[in-house]
């Protein structure tokens, strides 16, 4: 598989929107090219929308959490946005909570939550 | 003497007093439903009926589950449906089945031949006559199920209580396939409103077991994973002491003890957020 | 639990060696239960519970075959997934559908977590492989 989430760059804020069903292979590309980013780019904030994704399994939920963990230490906030009720019910019965991650509804909600993070007021 | 000239008898016997047997039928099924069912609809199904018989019977078949008797079948089970939906007993469904055997029983008790043919023919009714009781059942089945579902959906209304918070008031008990509607509309409105805060009154649930708390529980995780707040409130005395009663983890769910509260504090959060918008800091 | 796929005529079978079959048998998965018409909910729990399944196999059972096939029974509907492989199997059983987290690639939620998203869950494992079969009721 040579397929790769693009990581998009705006501002202080890199953009990862995954848009298909992601196999084993292209999560651990992801998580490994998001942290180069990350440093490359000094960015401070990432937002992870998952709106598009209709599972999200044990696999895929370790590296959104690993991710915001790793980008922590790296002085960037992760934001996962837009995860469906259904997903976000399965999720739960699987036993995955994800509480070191922060969540926003939608995309524009998650970059507004980077902006009062940035200054302070969340 | 074998099936086959027993049906070519009653073949024979149905096929030449048709009219006269079908005007019995009618006057027998009539007089047994009383009025209830028009002579002329009536006279029609059992005018359909009868030529189903009559053609599964010419295809030399006695056997009520054979491929012959498709057709009669899937016209009794229409004919048990549309008599469920009118009110009629089952009972009145299969006698209008069984009225069939009286009809033929002068006609056919002559000789042994006929006899046989005839106890061979009531045998068939009376499978028949079953399967109205049980298509009526399965209908019964079908009408309870969909009126349960109903009162579901109409047991757990989700409303828009301000910009951004929405609210649902559970009233009774709560079982699992109930919390599930529950959840799945309520964290489905988050998204259709773009709401951030939702809350679950449940002043009108008499008792929280283990397992409610659970769903509960599982409702607020899922909230938060999207993106939202969800707050419990209205949770009286009795309850509260229950919880710690039984020993029941609530640690991570936000509540409040009324709902006006609960609102109070959705709206400051929801404020904040608005006043950090105009002051253009965002 | 019954073989529901051998009794059934409209059977799918997807092999799973790469972690790209997997994405495929999801697919898989998920057409058929909207054919069965599983709730979302339900359809999302299922293929979840498949896509778990489906790595465990291919981590620890160096892949196998999938085979998922629509149930009916009483009245209710529902859809059947059976994962099959090869491997060496499961040592103890009862660890492995214990809940926790593992470090790194262990056993982890995969088992537990995919019993827990369905209605009917039963393993068998040996020395030749190890196999699995799932039921997911609709509503």
């Amino acid at each position: 598989m040579t397929d790769r989430v693009p990581v998009l760059k705006i501002g202080e804020v890199l953009l990862v929107s995954i848009q298909t069903d992601l196999d084993d292979q292209m999560v651990l590309d992801l998580q490994e090219d998001l942290s180069h980013r990350i440093v490359a780019t000094g960015a401070k904030g990432v937002v992870i929308d998952i709106s598009a994704l209709e599972i999200v399994d044990s696999f895929v939920g370790r590296m959104l959490a690993n991710n915001a963990a790793v980008s922590r230490i790296l002085g960037a906030e992760t934001i996962v946005v837009g995860m469906r009720p259904a997903v976000a019910m399965t999720l739960v019965e699987l036993g995955l909570s994800m509480s070191g991650v922060r969540t926003a509804l939608n995309l524009e909600r998650g970059l507004k939550l980077l902006r009062r993070i940035a200054a302070g007021r969340a | 003497m074998n099936t086959e000239s027993n049906t070519r008898l009653l073949v024979d016997t149905l096929t030449a007093r048709r009219d006269d047997f079908l005007a019995q039928w009618a006057r027998t099924v009539g007089e047994d439903l009383r009025g209830r069912l028009s002579m002329a609809e009536l006279g029609r199904e059992l005018g359909e009926l009868y030529e189903a018989l009559l053609r599964a019977l010419s295809a030399g078949s006695l056997d009520s589950h054979g491929e012959e008797f498709g057709e009669t079948r899937s016209l009794l089970i229409e004919l048990s449906r549309n008599r469920a939906r009118q009110g009629f007993t089952p009972t009145d469904t299969a006698r209008s089945v069984f009225a069939l055997k009286e009809v033929l029983e002068p006609s056919l008790t002559g000789d042994a031949d006929s006899v046989r043919a005839y106890l061979q023919f009531s045998r068939l009714l009376d499978d028949l006559g079953l399967l109205t009781s049980e298509a009526y059942l399965r209908t019964r089945e079908e009408i309870i199920s969909s009126q349960a579902e109903q009162l579901l959906e109409l047991s757990t209304p989700v409303v828009k209580l301000w910009d951004g918070v929405v609210g649902v008031p559970l009233v009774g008990t709560l079982d699992s396939a109930r919390t599930q509607v529950v959840m799945e509309k309520l964290l489905q409105t988050l998204v259709d409103t773009d709401s951030t805060h939702a809350i679950i009154d449940i002043t009108g649930v008499p008792t929280v077991d283990t397992q409610v708390a659970q769903h509960l529980l599982k409702t607020v995780v899922a909230a938060r994973m999207m993106g939202a707040r969800c707050t419990i409130s209205g949770i009286r005395p009795q309850i509260a002491q229950t919880i710690v009663a039984l020993g029941i983890e609530f640690g991570d769910i936000p509540t409040n003890a009324s709902l006006s509260d609960a609102l109070r504090q959705a709206l400051k959060e929801v404020a904040l957020d608005a006043e950090d918008d105009v002051r253009g800091l965002l | 639990m019954k073989d529901y796929a051998a009794a059934s005529t409209s059977t799918e079978t997807v092999p799973v060696a790469t972690s790209g079959d997997v994405v495929s048998m999801r697919q898989t998965v998920r057409t058929l239960a909207q054919r069965c018409g599983l709730s979302l909910v339900h359809q999302t729990k299922l293929v979840t519970a498949a896509s778990e399944l489906g790595r465990n196999m291919l981590v620890y059972g160096g892949g196998g075959v999938v085979r998922a096939a629509p149930v009916v029974d009483a009245g209710r509907s529902g859809v059947f997934v059976e994962f099959r492989d090869k491997g060496p199997g499961i040592a103890d059983l009862e660890l492995a559908l214990t809940d926790g987290w593992t470090s790194g690639n262990g056993m982890g939620l995969g088992l537990s977590g995919a019993k827990r998203l369905v209605d009917e869950f039963d393993i068998e494992s040996g020395p030749s492989g190890t196999t699995v079969r799932i039921v997911k009721w609709g509503r």
